[in-house]
């Protein structure tokens, strides 16, 4: 029979090989369901994988939603190496892209205001405020009162969806609009320039590729990056050493929602262009799984960010192409994640076979 | 006074999910195992259900079949957390996600169907002017939630095996020192928690709204893992905070009654407000709650490791 036996040293190699394995059998696993749903599997995977990638359109598709997975990846993935569980990412990007969106329409009024690039600079400091904000909610009833984290960032996630359609509904409302519930479609001075012509991607994923670098210096080159790692690893050591919990704790979830706001205000003034009810589709929780693939390390998450936006879009060519439900993304999310943490197991322990 | 026996009733009715669900997690937690896939226990079992009930037309079908999808989502996660000592939160966090994706694929041809409200009420009793409207005109599965708090209570109190599943909570060591099987006894309280959630799924899908839409349960996975913690891991105070949750979520529609003109959006957010609320409550002073969680809440066990 296998047994796990306890390796007398957590290995190195197996901490970044167990993400690959964990992609090598969500593929094979994927292949079976496809299976199991009366597809060829070859043709199922291959419109799952690989359609999303066939041409540069198709590819800077890609990188447009590797944008907001990377930027809450960041966040999450500072939180978790000091410990803190915050699971609302969402919430927070929803609350950044509810500020950066109400923002655009305070100064898109069509009389002639600020230029467009400092409203755009504005509508971001909104968002990365407006996050961090709704994180911070979170740090205090942490820091003040106790309460568990995880459950307060998930509550205030559906919070957040309810204040949105709230204001999609109510003050946000385009008066224009034949009472759909959404914002006004903001004018092009007010969108986020793009990158290529012909292509929606738009400077966004420059700043989140500088974001990682300035975060993997943080983590790995500050002495406040240090500091969480420790109070993570080992929150006694970190108490001797006089390095402060309730200091990791804000540091940890103010960066983090500031992220999540952020891409909440890139998704706002990016692709989508106004306020609707829905502005994510479950980016900020899968950037929980974007953290662990990336092993919680700012240049992981970029790796980690292409393989779930590759997931998003697989899905849309799998209800296109094969006539299969788009939430087939959400069960190839679901079971990279449980084969990450097997995997992981792997890190710890060495199989042995034993009679 | 029929409008309070309808407020009453309607109370009951909505804290009931919450209340089958918390008193499994409960046993689990008692036990030692944190987890945080109740959520997407609830939701699997909730399409199950739907998906058996709407199938079959046999609504008590698709209870059962709601309680086993709960158990095969809690035996993913035994298998995970118990046999390869994967960390709690992550795994119950991996449990939720799966169970959304999961209850999305199979629900996806289900969105908007409902189904025909089913028999209520105990006959005679359910006559009983105000009485009878106010406590016993609901669904078996009211009374099953009671009877199931009842007997949790025996269980943990008064029973040999109950004694035995507080102590691989409190300590798995001592336990298994004593030659008690800690995983064995941690995966069956895991089974009978999925179970629960399961049936608190299908309690939702089959009788409460009874329809499908994506993400039918709404958190209520989360506001009975909240629960727990509100209770201190009691189940009589399981039962009052069920009833209070029940009383919030309908509180909404009151307020519309009387006139109150806020808007749906932001009454809907009370249950969600009234859990943080009541956490903040609940948590701000840590030796209580440190006096009261099981002492193993959260740690794995790997027999042999120690």
């Amino acid at each position: 029979m296998l047994k796990l036996e306890l390796r007398a040293a957590s290995s190195r190699s197996m901490a970044y090989l167990s993400p690959v394995l964990a992609l090598l059998l969500t593929i094979f696993f994927g292949a079976l369901l496809f299976m199991a749903l009366g597809k060829n599997p070859w043709t199922g995977l291959q419109v799952f994988l690989i359609e999303p990638i066939r041409n540069k359109a198709a590819i800077a598709e890609l990188l447009l939603k590797t944008t907001p997975l990377v930027l809450c990846a960041l966040g999450l993935s500072v939180c978790y190496r000091a410990n803190v569980w915050n699971i609302g990412a969402e919430g927070q990007l929803i609350a950044g892209g509810l500020a950066a969106g109400s923002t655009i329409l305070f100064f898109d009024t069509g009389t002639p205001g600020l230029s467009g690039g400092m409203v755009l600079l504005l509508a971001t400091c909104a968002g990365v405020v407006g996050g961090s904000l709704w994180a911070s909610i979170t740090a205090l009833l942490r820091d003040r009162f106790n309460a568990n984290e995880i459950l307060v960032s998930l509550m205030l996630t559906y919070i957040a969806q309810l204040l949105l359609m709230y204001a999609v509904n109510g003050p946000l409302k385009d008066p224009h609009g034949m009472n759909f519930p959404q914002s006004k479609v903001f004018s092009s001075d007010y969108l986020l320039p793009h990158l290529f012509s012909g292509s929606r991607l738009h400077i966004g994923f420059i700043v989140m590729l500088v974001a990682s670098g300035l975060m993997a210096v943080f983590v790995y080159r500050s002495f406040a990056g240090y500091r969480l790692t420790v109070g993570g690893l080992a929150p006694l050591a970190a108490r001797y050493a006089g390095f402060s919990s309730r200091r990791a704790l804000w540091t940890s979830l103010l960066i983090s929602g500031g992220f999540a706001g952020m891409a909440g205000a890139f998704e706002v003034a990016g692709p989508i262009g106004q306020v609707l009810p829905s502005i994510s589709p479950g980016y900020g929780f899968a950037a929980i799984i974007v953290a662990f693939i990336g092993r919680l390390n700012p240049i992981g998450t970029i790796f980690g960010g292409l393989v779930l936006s590759l997931f998003y879009l697989g899905g849309e060519m799998a209800q296109s192409r094969l006539g299969l439900p788009s939430a087939i993304t959400g069960l190839f999310q679901g079971m990279l994640l449980f084969l990450l943490l097997a995997c992981d197991t792997l890190i710890n322990y060495r199989l042995r076979w034993q009679k | 006074m029929e409008n309070f026996a309808a407020l009453i009733a309607a109370s009951i009715n909505s804290g009931t999910p919450l209340l089958i669900a918390a008193l499994g997690l409960l046993i689990n937690e008692r036990a030692g195992v944190l987890n945080l896939g109740a959520e997407g226990m609830m939701l699997v079992a909730a399409i199950t259900g739907f998906a058996v009930a709407h199938q079959t037309h046999m609504p008590w079908l698709g209870f059962v079949a709601g309680a086993v999808a709960g158990m095969l989502m809690a035996t993913l996660f035994a298998w995970l957390a118990l046999v390869l000592v994967t960390n709690q939160v992550a795994t119950g966090l991996a449990l939720s996600i799966f169970g959304a994706g999961l209850s999305a694929f199979i629900g996806q041809s289900f969105v908007g169907q409902s189904l025909p409200a089913g028999p209520h009420g105990i006959p005679f009793l359910s006559d009983i002017p105000f009485l009878g409207k106010a406590l016993f005109d609901q669904h078996m599965a009211v009374y099953f939630g009671l009877l199931l708090c009842g007997g949790i209570i025996w269980f943990l109190y008064r029973s040999r095996a109950g004694l035995v599943l507080r102590a691989v909570g409190e300590s798995p060591e001592s336990a298994h020192a004593l030659g008690y099987p800690v995983r064995k006894i941690r995966y069956l309280a895991l089974l009978f928690s999925g179970a629960c959630c399961g049936i608190a799924g299908a309690y939702l899908s089959v009788v409460y709204t009874p329809m499908w839409v994506e993400g039918l349960v709404a958190g209520r996975g989360w506001i009975a893992l909240a629960l727990t913690t509100f209770a201190t891991w009691r189940p009589a105070r399981v039962l009052l905070g069920a009833l209070l949750f029940g009383s919030v979520t309908i509180l909404q529609f009151h307020f519309q009654a009387i006139g109150i003109a806020l808007p749906s959006e932001i009454l809907s957010m009370l249950p969600y407000l009234a859990t943080i609320i009541v956490l903040v409550l609940i948590s701000r002073n840590p030796d209580w709650i440190r006096l009261n969680m099981p002492a193993s809440l959260g740690k794995p066990f790997r027999p042999g490791s120690a």
